[in-house]
């Protein structure tokens, strides 16, 4: 009924998905992405996924299991290091790998999410990036346009939500997760914690609920850490 | 003597100016960041969507949702400010981050700078460099002057796949300090112990030393 935006887990907010749909997924690295619906992903097995991802997880974490499932047919990310079993499906040729510069990536989202159909942006002119791209100039500069991403699903992953679908992100486990959440054709938004609608302040909402179509309180987060510095 | 990673890092250091806002890359750049001069102050940008980078967390204050660029954990400065990642790379792309400091693997007499890839070797992905290169007003690059085989990574073009066309203003190499002109790279520092012959010997590029070039001191 009405806007209830709540489902009752990741099995089941991700039961739609199916053979090669292209996914968002939110994160930088390791820190803020979807635990639980990469977790229901691997269970359902669904294959052929095209995953639009600044990174690739790590071997045993993140998208890595997914890659570890062969059920990735193409990335599409900024930044792969990190995943030996990344690295053995490229060079091997069964998955296909799209880098593009870290800040394309972000601008395709927002262009989804704000309904331009393509996005100016000098990164990548004169480079490999550019092969095939029209090229425009303004005030002098040159500028690839670059095309607004569209996915059938954004899965992110958010600190608080209400029920509503008003999310709210964590210190740096935001970056991609904002703006994806407001780029899928649907979005799917898993928070640690699942609050009622009014107890979010309105003046702090990070992305309001019209984008989100899904959301459910996550459990048994890791949160795993992959450069732990730390100072005496 | 050539400069050591720490070396060069404390030099980029003497680049900064009080009210600046800066990027480092990852690796000699990072290290920039211990060398800033007591008497200015600096704000430090993390493309991950941070401005204002402390130092590391004591282990009891590790938070995984609070990391730099290299996925390190670290600090907010008090005053910083978090953000997401479209935001990020808009106040880049913008102009409003001041100077970057970023490594490379190659640049050339023009400015252009390779960092990303290495066909065949290394296929990682150009993460937010691409972007920064393009729009940054100041891009100061920290390198090597010379590859483990002694072969000059100051060109006339780069060999390697670009990162960006004529970008970079400034070059701090282990073996001094290195504008980037119309007429190629000009030397106006020289590394303690390093002599113009050695810088010559090791530049590849189109070189010009400075009728102003001096010693490097710290």
């Amino acid at each position: 009924m009405g806007f209830n935006k709540v489902v009752a887990g990741a099995a089941e907010a991700i039961k739609d998905i199916q053979d090669g749909a292209v996914l968002m997924l939110g994160g930088f690295g390791l820190c803020g992405i979807p635990e639980n619906c990469i977790n229901a992903l691997v269970a359902k097995g669904v294959k052929n996924l095209t995953c639009i991802s600044n990174n690739a997880g790590v071997d045993d974490f993140g998208i890595g299991l997914m890659l570890q499932t062969r059920q990735v047919k193409k990335m599409i990310s900024s930044y792969v290091g990190e995943n030996a079993e990344f690295e053995r499906q490229l060079l091997s040729g069964e998955l296909e790998v799209e880098l593009i510069p870290q800040g394309t990536l972000a601008s395709r989202c927002l262009a989804a999410a704000y309904g331009f159909p393509v996005v100016p942006t000098p990164a990548g002119v004169g480079t490999e990036v550019a092969a095939g791209k029209e090229v425009r100039n303004y005030n002098g500069k040159d500028y690839l346009m670059e095309a607004a991403f569209e996915a059938d699903f954004a899965i992110v992953k958010a600190w608080k939500g209400d029920t509503l679908g008003n999310i709210i992100f964590n210190k740096t486990a935001r970056n991609f997760n904002q703006v994806m959440a407001m780029a899928g054709k649907t979005t799917i938004v898993e928070v640690e914690e699942l609050v009622q609608p009014g107890e979010l302040d309105p003046n702090f909402i990070h992305v309001p609920g019209i984008y989100v179509h899904r959301i459910f309180q996550g459990s048994n987060y890791e949160k795993r850490i992959e450069q732990r510095t730390v100072r005496k | 003597m050539a400069l050591d990673k720490n070396q060069i890092a404390q030099r980029i250091a003497m680049e900064l100016k009080d009210g600046m806002y800066v990027n480092l890359g990852i690796g000699i750049p990072t290290l920039v960041a211990n060398y800033v001069p007591d008497h200015i102050e600096i704000e430090l940008q993390s493309e991950n969507g941070m401005l204002g980078i402390g130092p590391f967390p004591t282990e009891a204050e590790v938070d995984a949702d609070l990391i730099n660029a290299g996925k390190q954990t670290v600090t907010l400065r008090t005053g910083g400010s978090y953000f997401d990642s479209a935001l990020s790379f808009g106040m880049i792309r913008a102009g409003k981050v001041d100077l970057t400091v970023l490594g490379a693997m190659e640049v050339a007499d023009n400015g252009d700078i390779a960092n990303w890839k290495v066909p065949g070797k290394m296929v990682k992905g150009m993460g937010g460099a691409m972007d920064l290169v393009a729009s940054a007003k100041n891009i100061i690059v920290a390198m090597q002057h010379t590859d483990k085989a002694g072969n000059s990574k100051l060109l006339p073009e780069c060999t390697l796949p670009i990162t960006g066309l004529k970008c970079v203003k400034k070059i701090v190499s282990d073996l001094g300090v290195f504008e980037i002109t119309d007429n190629g790279f000009l030397c106006v520092e020289y590394a303690p112990g390093v002599t113009i012959e050695e810088i010559k010997a090791k530049t590849a590029g189109r070189l010009t030393i400075s009728p102003d070039v001096k010693e490097m001191t710290f």
